[in-house]
């Protein structure tokens, strides 16, 4: 099978990682470039494709009208899904939620939701009663490795386009019929690193996780702050922390620019 | 809308044309890429109107659990899903009895076409993942997903060639929409054949139907399915196109074999025979 991953490969890693080498070529604080494709899916409030290197995502939108939680009757709510399809690689399976991709799902969640960048009173339709909630589900069609950042840009990519329905008069949605755009006040994007050889590597390809001995992942906004951190497998001292942080700001800020140009054009 | 006849519903016997402006016998456009997903043993994506769907093919592979395993043939399973934002009103993420029931019949649809008893023991597994839809999704899974196995290079005796054929405001028509789908008199027939032996492989109904339209519907059925099977061979040759260097190899070849005055009729032949071959 050609997805088969090899001892040899996996050493070779390492190797090339202490050497300061990577396989693709790449600097080790040098995320892979993207593209991003938007609104293709038409049934969705929005959607968006994102290629980064061989990692492929679609990310969609779908809105729906739901009574508010007790606690917070003045408030909407937003949900984050992720799939891992057995369609993106031969060790996926169809079939109840991972634990991979629960764990994406959420890191990639709390990215946006902590940053606070939505509003969720402006998601409530009448208090106490009913209220918006943005479903943000994304789709992993070929796994290459950092599914947690190309879930974040296409997720935040998803949010930033995403087109609120018409409700008619019993809170019904008028089939693509919208009122207006969900609105958002930061734009959180998680950076993804992992540590091989003893080095820090931004952006790893799928067998660059194979062979990593820990995983970080830090959400940064565009105003300076973080919203989400999840440390994964392995462990790491305080200074690599913080070195990640740092680096993370300056990868998530290109990134940034990068969507925001698309999302205008 | 189901069942009621409203006012303002169009009549197709009388328009000539039908709500999307398309001839009776008529597909919505219909695009296919194949080898999107690197991953994959074979994998294809298609756009057909305002269906969108990635089909991948992994294997053959060792089927498990063991007792699963066939020592006669492979085993073709097909796993059917639509993305939660592919439909109007959100889809719940896991499956349901119709994402089963789908799987299950083009897994079938698919065991006829390919060469089965040459992989015992294995399972070849079809994974097609609708993310837009518009009527018609299953046919057109079914469309992807025999490119994909072609595409991983598993024998077969053919492609399978898919279309929704039936019948929606008082007349007989290709490739429904959701509208004609939705429409008071609406019968969706989910319909796919091998071409070259012309043996239906896939064949649903719901809606009321005479005996005389099903022969007409199966006729246009046909014609239709003639139609994708030549937009499968395309998308599959614009992978496997020969190269100049190899073109011309197989050519020197035969006019060394044959002579020289049959080159021209051979280079001929050749031409429309470099498909599966890889780049």
């Amino acid at each position: 099978m050609r997805t088969t991953v090899l001892e040899y490969d996996l050493s070779k890693i390492v190797e090339l990682a202490r050497q300061g080498k990577r396989v693709d070529g790449r600097a080790f604080e040098e995320a892979r470039d993207f593209t991003l494709e938007l609104g293709m899916c038409k049934n969705a409030e929005s959607s968006a494709r994102i290629i980064m290197g061989e990692t492929q995502v679609i990310a969609g939108i779908k809105m729906g009208v739901d009574k508010p939680y007790p606690d917070n009757p003045d408030e909407g709510a937003i949900s984050c899904g992720a799939e891992l399809l057995a369609l993106a690689h031969s060790e996926y399976e169809a079939g109840p939620p991972s634990l991979d991709e629960i764990e994406i799902a959420r890191v990639v969640d709390r990215g946006i939701r902590e940053s606070k960048a939505i509003d969720f009173t402006k998601l409530c339709i009448k208090e106490g009663e009913s209220c918006w909630i943005a479903f943000m589900d994304f789709y992993a069609i070929n796994s290459g490795g950092n599914l947690f950042d190309a879930g974040s840009i296409a997720g935040l990519a998803a949010f930033l386009t995403a087109k609120i329905p018409k409700l008619d008069e019993n809170n019904k949605i008028i089939k693509h019929e919208y009122q207006g755009k969900l609105e958002l006040k930061r734009l959180p994007l998680l950076t993804t690193f992992v540590k091989i050889g003893g080095q820090i590597l931004v952006d790893p390809t799928y067998l660059e996780e194979k062979a990593s001995e820990a995983r970080f992942s830090v959400a940064t906004t565009d105003d300076g702050l973080m919203s989400a951190m999840q440390k994964g497998p392995g462990s790491f001292t305080l200074e690599e922390i913080n070195k990640m942080i740092d680096l993370g700001f300056k990868v998530a800020d290109e990134r940034r620019k990068k969507l925001l140009k698309e999302v205008k054009e | 809308m189901s069942g009621r006849v409203r006012e303002n519903m169009p009549d197709y016997k009388k328009d000539k044309k039908r709500v999307d402006g398309r001839k009776m016998d008529e597909l919505r456009p219909l695009s296919i890429k194949v080898g999107v997903i690197p991953n994959a043993d074979g994998s294809a994506y298609l756009e057909w109107g305002q269906n969108k769907v990635y089909a991948a093919v992994y294997g053959p592979r060792e089927a498990l659990p063991k007792h699963t395993q066939n020592p006669l043939k492979a085993n073709i399973k097909v796993t059917y899903r639509m993305a939660t934002f592919s439909v109007p009103e959100r889809k719940q993420p896991r499956p349901n009895r119709r994402d089963m029931e789908i799987s299950k019949v083009l897994g079938e649809a698919l065991d006829k076409a390919v060469f089965t008893e040459q992989f015992p023991n294995t399972e070849i597994a079809v994974f097609v993942e609708v993310i837009d839809s518009n009527a018609g999704s299953r046919v057109a899974c079914l469309t992807a997903a025999s490119c994909a196995m072609a595409d991983a290079g598993i024998p077969m005796k053919d492609m399978v060639a898919a279309t929704g054929v039936g019948k929606a405001f008082g007349e007989l028509i290709v490739d429904l929409n959701k509208d004609e789908e939705d429409a008071f008199d609406a019968v969706d027939i989910p319909f796919a054949i091998l071409p070259n032996t012309k043996e239906i492989v896939l064949l649903q109904m719901d809606g009321l139907l005479k005996k005389s339209e099903w022969s007409e519907i199966a006729k246009l059925g046909y014609v239709a399915c003639e139609k994708i099977y030549e937009i499968q061979k395309k998308a599959l040759s614009e992978k496997y196109q020969l190269s100049e260097v190899s073109q011309k190899l197989i050519e020197d070849k035969s006019v060394s074999k044959s002579g020289e005055k049959d080159s021209a009729k051979i280079k001929k032949e050749s031409k429309g025979k470099a498909k599966k071959v890889r780049k």
